[in-house]
């Protein structure tokens, strides 16, 4: 539904988005996923048609958003970050005069509001400004905004920044109910996002995409051994040389203690599961044992090893030049 | 059509839900009404005049010559360079502030579509404005003949003249999201675009034939008079049209660098 063909992007010199290709299927969530800067604004107005590329190619519903720009917005939807309200019309006026704009004929306009207020829950409000609004009712009539002319496609560029928990929850939902019938991209910097609602993620970085996946693909692919936590209480020495002695480990560190108590982090081969190995050493030398768990990176982690890695790289980089 | 009907809508609606609208309509109407008081005053003093001079075989004093022309040509004119920057200035410039000049770029609408649009809510208001002038100028019918034909010719070159100046102010609108600096900037290009045709006069041969070409207003002297040549009209509509290529190349450059 979605193909971003070796996207460039430049304002001036400074160059936005660099040869990022993805595609996203029908009915698909995609997840974009990046830190401030990364690029994702960019790249979403490029495939809403706002922005034209510098190079690459952009095809929404088969269309090309630079050969016939007018087909491909037809059926795009677009949440920009901030919600493109007219602050003195009241959220009536204003979704009947984004569904005219967006080509719904006159006659089915009246039903379509019906059906958009109620799905995006700002019934309550049709008759109010819309900038007269709390926060998180402008992002829903944004969202509704998008949604008016039931487009195939729908750009949300961080649809849930700026709302407490209760509405971010609601605003997840309602996203995660457009699944299969509308293709979705959406932006976002906030990880809990990205595993709750979307089946893939693009993780971009400085312009360019860094790792594609879905969410357990991630967290699989980034791990390459398995880590076990292990809090004992103990001789802090002594233990360790019991567990290096665990048949699969590789090598454990000591990551805090606590009086008499330790935490370990220890390290065992892929695939290998040496939980209970360490939980019978542990008793069988008569000290205690606390807690015992694997620890998996959260995606946070994930995110942080993905975008700091390479970030350090162009610092190496800058610090070479600097010092030539 | 129906997209530039609902743009045109849109801004209309965005001028009658501010103070814009207002302001400008009780600026100018104050105006008009001061200007149109005192013409007719001295128009009836020197009617009176004249009279009691026995009319001396004069035939008697044209409206259209001595009230209709003066408050054109002479002031109606001038107070536009102040008040149209007023009407354009948020074109363009509130939407980029606000950021819903996404929306409009990101619907299927061409860009002419929207500039057209634009052009079109803003001329609806100036031609609200137009009839309030010509309110004024019926009333003349209750106590004189004014003649109807330069009364048309008067009221299609104000529109013109209004056009023109919208189009070019809408352009400037485009070049910040700042609507005081768009407001400005119309201002200021107004202003030497009149002067123009002040300094042409000291000016010789061809230079000063060009400067007093390109003045805004001269152009408007054969309408005012009720005069109706071609090369007026096609002055100000050239200008309309340079208006609008210019914002539309002005949008076009925007994508690059919203
Ligand atoms: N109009 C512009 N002119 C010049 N540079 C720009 C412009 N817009 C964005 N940039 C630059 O392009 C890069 C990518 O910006 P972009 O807004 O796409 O990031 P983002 O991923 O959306 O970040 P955020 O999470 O903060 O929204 C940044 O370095 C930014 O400074
Ligand atoms: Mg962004």
């Amino acid at each position: 539904m979605i193909e971003v063909d070796n996207l460039t992007k430049r304002y001036g010199p400074t160059l936005a988005v660099s040869g990022v290709s993805f595609s996203v299927q029908k009915g698909e969530i995609l997840g974009f996923l990046g830190p401030n800067g990364a690029g994702k604004t960019t790249t979403m107005r490029v495939i809403t048609g706002f922005l034209p590329p510098t190079e690459g190619k952009v095809r929404v519903a088969g269309y090309d958003v630079a050969d016939e720009p007018l087909e491909a917005k037809r059926r795009t939807g677009y949440l920009p970050e901030t919600p493109p309200i007219y602050p003195d019309m009241t959220v009536n006026e204003y979704l009947a005069f984004v569904a005219r704009i967006k080509g719904v004929s006159r006659r089915d306009i009246k039903k379509r509001l019906d059906e958009i207020v109620e799905k995006c829950a700002i019934a309550d409000v049709r008759n109010r400004q819309v900038g007269k609004l709390s926060k998180g009712y402008r992002q829903r009539v944004g969202l509704a905004q998008a949604l008016i002319h039931n487009p195939d496609v729908l750009v949300l560029d961080e649809p849930t920044a700026g709302l407490d928990p209760k509405q971010i929850i609601e605003t997840r939902d309602l996203i995660k109910g457009l699944e299969g019938q509308h293709t979705v991209i959406l932006s976002t910097h906030i990880l809990p996002e990205v595993s709750k609602t979307c089946q893939r993620v693009v993780v971009i970085n400085a312009g360019q995409i860094v790792a594609v996946g879905t969410p357990d693909e991630l967290t699989r692919r980034l791990q390459g051994f398995e880590t076990v936590l292990v809090t004992v209480e103990g001789p802090a020495a002594a233990i360790i040389e019991k567990f290096q002695r665990v048949p699969g480990v590789n090598w454990v560190e000591p990551r805090e203690s606590h009086e008499s108590r330790v935490t370990l982090e220890v390290h065992s081969e892929k695939e290998k599961d040496v939980r209970a190995e360490l939980a019978r050493a542990t008793v069988e030398s008569g000290w205690k044992l606390y807690e015992l768990k694997t620890s998996g990176l959260s995606l946070e982690e994930i995110f942080l090893k993905l975008t700091t890695k390479d970030l350090s790289e162009e610092a190496a980089v800058k610090a070479e030049k600097a010092a030539n | 059509m129906r997209n530039v009907m609902a743009v045109a809508g849109k801004e209309m609606r965005a001028y009658f839900h501010s103070p814009i609208a207002y302001l400008v309509m009780t600026v100018y109407t104050a105006i008009c009404g001061f200007v149109f008081y005192s013409s007719t005053a001295f128009f009836s003093l020197q009617s009176m005049r004249m009279e009691a001079q026995g009319g001396m075989g004069m035939p008697p004093l044209s409206i259209n010559e001595y009230i209709i022309r003066p408050i054109l040509g002479g002031v109606l004119t001038v107070v536009l360079l102040f008040l149209i920057p007023l009407i354009t200035m948020r074109l363009y410039a509130e939407e980029k502030r606000s950021g819903t000049i996404e929306l409009l770029l990101t619907s299927p609408l061409t860009d002419m579509e929207i500039i057209l649009g634009k052009f079109l809510g803003a001329l609806l208001l100036f031609a609200i404005l137009e009839a309030l002038t010509f309110a004024y100028f019926a009333v003349l019918y209750l106590y004189g003949n004014p003649d109807v034909k330069p009364l048309i010719a008067n009221a299609l070159g104000m529109l013109l003249y209004g056009g023109a100046l919208l189009a070019l102010g809408m352009w400037f609108s485009t070049f910040t999201k700042n609507q005081i600096i768009a407001g400005a900037v119309g201002l200021a290009a107004f202003l030497l675009l009149y002067l123009l045709d002040w300094v042409s006069a000291y000016s010789q041969g061809a230079v000063g034939q060009v400067m007093s070409y390109i003045a805004l207003t001269t152009h408007f002297d054969n309408f005012s008079k009720g005069v109706l040549q071609l090369s007026d009209v096609v002055y100000y509509s050239s200008v309309i049209i340079l208006g609008i290529f210019l914002t539309a190349r002005s949008v076009e450059a925007l994508k690059g660098r919203p």
